[in-house]
């Protein structure tokens, strides 16, 4: 059940970022282009998850465990570290080289562009890389 | 008018898709997080990261069918993506999380770390365009 739970959860997720726009680099580029001609209108997709997170996700909290599972999974890390700092600062800059972040690159595998799966092939390679940068010791 | 309006009603349905997520599999929905674990398989942790992508992609296949504008073609060179997407992987493998686990769930929780992240890679990017057209 929560296989099939996970797998309907990342069909409306995916639904979502192709409504918004966020599967549209160039769209994304606009948004983050703020001393050019500045499309803000991306602000209100993190703007309305948000809105609707803040009052669901206290309310979802209030149980003891999730529908299908024995307890909540959540990040229990405080405080800020340069991995946090970095981390995020490579990101970005991967994020306004191209207009992609994870979630609408991995749903514009279907389209077959050539572009999005170059893209897609180095993220898993990075995402490989940073696991192995993090546990080796 | 309507410029805004497809961008919050699609905000709002990745905030049920992260709703329902932790409702049901007591999970972040973070994308990055979420694709990265493949990497560092554990018993039992494996299967529904595979269902969770399949939905993505089947999401994807009904947008192509219903809405194929939804998708666009990136300006930039295949060199410049893949070295984009090499720091996107990495840079979301170190700082535990993206514009999905950091900037929805993360914020929806009023993580004081994920509103720094965000901050971060907001910033960064921003300036990173700002950069690539001087």
């Amino acid at each position: 059940m929560n296989q099939f739970s996970a797998f309907v959860c990342g069909w409306v997720f995916a639904i979502g970022l192709g409504v918004s726009g966020m599967t549209k680099p160039s769209k994304v580029i606009g948004f983050l282009d703020v001393t050019g001609h500045w499309d803000p209108s991306l602000m209100f997709v993190m703007g309305g998850a948000v809105l609707l997170g803040l009052i669901s996700f206290p309310l979802v909290l209030r149980r003891k465990m999730p529908i299908l599972g024995e307890k909540f999974i959540l990040p229990e890390k405080a405080g800020l570290d340069a991995k946090l700092l970095g981390g995020a600062a490579l990101f970005g800059l991967g994020w306004g080289m191209s207009g992609y972040c994870p979630g609408p690159a991995l749903v514009s595998i279907v389209t077959g562009n050539l572009a999005v799966i170059v893209f897609v092939m180095a993220m898993i390679a990075g995402l490989g890389i940073g696991q192995w940068l993090l546990t080796r010791k | 008018m309507t410029n805004w309006l497809m961008p919050l009603v699609g905000g709002l349905i990745i905030g049920c898709a992260a709703t329902f997520f932790l409702l049901f599999n007591g999970r972040i929905a973070g994308i990055s997080n979420i694709i990265g674990g493949l990497w560092s398989p554990s018993v039992g942790d494996v299967s529904w990261r595979w269902f969770f992508l399949s939905g993505l992609w089947a999401g994807g296949l009904t947008l192509l069918f219903f809405k194929p504008d939804a998708f666009g073609q990136s300006d930039f060179s295949l060199v410049k993506l893949g070295a984009a997407g090499l720091l996107v992987g990495l840079g979301t493998r170190i700082g535990n999380g993206c514009t999905s686990g950091h900037g929805v769930c993360g914020l929806s929780r009023r993580s004081f770390r994920s509103l720094v992240a965000t901050l971060v890679f907001m910033m960064t990017a921003m300036i990173t365009v700002y950069l690539g057209k001087q």
